[in-house]
């Protein structure tokens, strides 16, 4: 019951939030320099006068800008969220076509990151001081440092031209012939790279706090009474003190879910990777208005939707913040 | 050219009966099928060339649609949909002959009414109103002629009807009164008249053609398919040359991956292929704005800058310099002008002798340099330290993307600015409206944003682009150049250093003067 309460009230917080996503982004494309007639005067090699204020004309830029938000913003209160100036498309089909690319990158290197990282904190916190443990915040400070687009650019040197193993760019190879298991592959090969890269970042955040979480709860008490029972090391490490060393975690990744959002954008540029993050940094390019909200306004989507599930998660694992409340 | 054009079609029709294309000829025998792997920079908006422009478009608008005709790397014209033409004594009448029995790809066959509507639908909607400007209208005798009707000579118009210009489109699709710019079957269902048939446009991601089987040329194309990978990061795709995934990338420009390519085994880069483009990289003048308004403020920054410095060391050696506005590929490139080799201590004197005094802290005035794209941030940068020799404090201003850019500049709110500018063939499309008084036009990039104004220059591009006789031609723009070195509303650099990477398997690399953007149905795979 009461976790209905907190999702009801989460979804009219959501509403709010998407509402402020569609207007302030509205007014901020709007005051950069530059629309969509001379995107598409400069794609084309040149424009008429004429041309581009039929362009100016068909989209409705030269309302003011007022009306140009009012009318929007109607639209997308009934769903519609428009038509893109430059690709010629609705902007909802422009989206459904790309969003399963992102977040199967997005969920993926998320998953790989709190997977590994968790591993990785353990392992460190066990010997504080021993090798392993350095050698994980070396792998970490390396990981958070590095520019991601660096870090991209270096794997395809290494695995796509040193050591030919994987694809340079794209989601799948149109070539390859065969059942739907040869295709699953496929992407899987495709994924390798970016889903290294982009999970980089964030396997270095999770490996660090896990580590620290881990070796405050493996100094409590309930571990010290853990081990004079005789438990296994590896009970006491994984059953004992994982769970409860877990919330800061995932609290983290919860908030860290629209990092990773945003830092698709950069991975999916370098893999030509076919999702929104490619689209959105184009559109922005383009002053492509309605497809950039749109994006802002589905990822908006993802990042609440992410947030309310890692809420949940946290009262299955924690029972004091299941009570709390 | 009435004359001119009859051998010329003999010899053309000759030449396809033994199944030679003339420049085209090669050692071994083109093998038929496999797939060819390309990559391209940026995803078109759409696909159809006749309403959209560039070459995103363009090279698999080339591969949809067939033009009347096609060119060689001589710029000679070429037979395509048309088999023969002919240009009437006083240039005001062009006739073309279509093949017989061509048909679109949904079977229907292709007409001159097709051409015509084709013509119509490219003058309403193509940004290059002065292609096809004095066309009047075309008539329609039969099915296989078309006549177009001139109200002045206008001999950029053979040009306008190659693939990148002038694609054929189904009337009986694209004139069904849905606005061509916005017509659905632009992207999916595409029906054209070229070589290859649309198979899946996923942007993004890639286009896939298939072979025509029932394309007009007997036995062509060569290849049972053509998949063009959108891939948008240079390197990425300087890496998919070097490990085998992409077979044949067009428009690189990337000094450091020409150079690698150029290394590489199994693969090569060429630079033919890219006169009709003809990009050029320059340095832009406010002539309506002090002190740029200034022609001994223009002509000491020219001095200044070295230009070898840039071709050699900036671009690597892979850039061509370009004296003028007209790309050295061009045959209306005039050589002969002043080049205005570094002289620093020149420069110095001409400052001096016009009065800019130098301040106490060694600068005689301040400016500013503007760049809209990363391509061109080396040279700008390179401006700064090389004017401040001769007493010009340069603040260099980059704009985060293309339409801050286009802003600045096309309202005129600039001193100098980093630009490329491309030719599109003839000097009519794309050189004019750089230097046209007419043409200085308030909100429009790529029009005279210079505010350049001279009358004798304005004269010769009227004269020069209504003359009918090359030689005459040539001379006249032969002068425009001359003046325009002179004058210098521009500091022309260098040809863009557009290169084609393709793997040593590939075989009739498109080499003729539209690069991709021209139909590839010779390619072949060895």
């Amino acid at each position: 019951m009461e976790i209905l309460t907190l999702i009801v009230k989460r979804v009219s917080y959501a509403a709010m939030l998407l509402l402020a996503v569609v207007v302030l982004n509205f007014i901020l494309i709007n005051l950069a320099p530059g629309d969509i007639a001379d995107t598409i005067a400069g794609d084309m090699g040149g424009a008429t006068a004429e041309q581009m204020a039929e362009i100016r004309a068909d989209y409705g830029l030269d309302l003011p800008l007022w009306q140009q938000l009012f009318r929007y913003v109607s639209n997308v209160m009934q769903g519609d969220l428009g038509y893109s100036y430059f690709h010629t498309q609705p902007v909802t089909s422009l989206i459904a076509e790309r969003l399963p690319a992102t977040l199967l990158l997005v969920i993926t290197a998320q998953l790989v990151a709190l997977f590994v990282g968790t591993l990785l904190g353990v392992l460190a916190a066990r010997k504080p001081n021993g090798w392993l443990s350095h050698i994980v915040t070396l792998i970490a400070l390396f990981g958070y440092s590095a520019p991601v687009f660096w870090t991209g650019i270096m794997l395809l040197i290494m695995f796509s031209l040193w050591i030919p193993i994987f694809p340079v760019a794209g989601m799948v190879d149109v070539t390859i012939e065969g059942g739907w298991w040869s295709h699953v592959l496929d992407i899987a090969r495709h994924m390798v790279l970016p889903v290294i890269t982009l999970s980089s970042i964030f396997l270095a955040l999770y490996s660090r706090l896990c580590r620290a979480s881990m070796m405050e709860v493996l100094g409590s008490d309930y571990i010290r009474t853990a081990r004079a029972k005789g438990l296994s090391e590896s009970q006491i490490v994984f059953k004992h003190a994982l769970k409860n060393s877990l919330g800061p975690v995932v609290t983290l990744a919860g908030l860290q879910f629209s990092a990773v959002v945003s830092g698709a954008v950069l991975v999916e540029t370098v893999f030509s990777w076919p999702g929104l993050g490619t689209l959105a940094l184009q559109s922005i390019i383009a002053r492509d208005t309605p497809t950039i909200i749109g994006i802002l306004f589905f990822s908006a989507m993802v990042v609440i939707v992410g947030n309310l599930l890692t809420d949940l998660v946290l009262r299955l694992i924690d029972p004091r913040i299941r009570n709390r409340a | 050219m009435g004359k001119l054009s009859k051998p010329l079609t003999l010899a053309a029709t000759c030449l396809l009966a033994t199944g030679i294309t003339a420049g085209l000829a090669t050692a071994e025998e083109p093998k038929r099928g496999g797939t060819l792997v390309m990559s391209a920079p940026q995803t078109p908006r759409h696909l159809n060339p006749a309403v959209q422009s560039g070459t995103a478009t363009g090279a698999p608008g080339a591969q949809l649609f067939a033009a009347p005709l096609r060119y060689d790397e001589n710029w000679e014209p070429q037979p395509y949909l048309a088999k023969s033409w002919d240009v009437s004594d006083d240039g005001l009448t062009v006739t073309l002959n279509l093949v017989e029995g061509a048909t679109f790809h949904d079977g229907k066959p292709i007409t001159s009414k097709d051409v015509a509507f084709s013509v119509k639908t490219v003058q309403e909607n193509h940004p290059f109103k002065t292609m096809f400007a004095p066309v009047q209208s075309v008539e329609t005798p039969d099915d296989n002629t078309a006549i177009l009707k001139l109200s002045e000579p206008h001999p950029a118009l053979l040009l306008a009807m190659s693939s990148q210009l002038l694609p054929i489109i189904p009337e009986h699709v694209y004139g069904d009164g849905q606005d061509p710019k916005k017509h659905p079957q632009n992207s999916e269902n595409v029906v054209g008249s070229g070589p290859f048939k649309l198979v899946e446009f996923k942007r993004d991601q890639h286009i896939i053609l298939e072979r025509n089987e029932n394309f007009f040329m007997e036995g062509r194309p060569y290849l049972d398919k053509i998949v063009m990978r959108i891939i948008k990061d240079p390197s990425a795709r300087a890496i998919a040359i070097e490990n085998g995934e992409v077979h044949l990338a067009a428009f690189e420009q990337s000094a450091q991956n020409i150079n690698r390519i150029k290394k590489a085994e199994g693969v090569s880069a060429t630079a033919d292929g890219y006169a009709a483009i003809g990009p050029i990289a320059w340095l832009a003048f406010n002539t309506a704005r002090e002190p740029t308004s200034d022609i001994n403020v223009r002509k000491a920054i020219a001095y200044a800058v070295d230009r070898n410095f840039i071709t050699k060391a900036i671009m690597l050696g892979t850039a061509e310099p370009a004296l003028t506005g007209i790309h050295p590929g061009s045959p209306f490139y005039e050589k002969d002008v002043e080049a205005y080799d570094v002289d620093l201590k020149k420069a110095n004197q001409i400052l001096e002798d016009a009065g800019y005094e130098k301040g106490a802290d060694g600068m005689r005035f301040k400016l500013f340099v503007d760049y809209g794209w990363p391509d061109v941030k080396a040279v700008a940068e390179y401006v700064k330290p090389q004017l401040k020799k001769i007493g010009i404090d340069i603040t260099v201003r980059a704009a985060p993307d293309f339409p801050t850019w286009a802003k600045r500049i096309s309202s005129h709110d600039f001193d100098m600015t980093w630009d490329v500018v491309f030719n599109w063939g003839d000097p009519v499309i794309g050189v004019h409206r750089t230097y046209q008084s007419t043409n200085i036009k308030e909100g429009v990039i790529w029009s005279n944003t210079q505010s350049y104004a001279n009358e004798e220059v304005d004269a010769l591009m009227e004269a020069a682009g209504k003359e009918t006789d090359l030689e005459k031609r040539k001379e006249l723009y032969s002068k425009f150049q001359k003046i325009l070195a002179d004058e210098l509303p521009v500091y022309w650099a260098y040809a863009l250093p557009y290169h084609t990477f393709h793997s040593d398997k590939v075989g009739n690399v498109p080499a003729g003067i539209w690069a991709t953007s021209s139909p590839l149905d010779l390619v072949y795979l060895k």
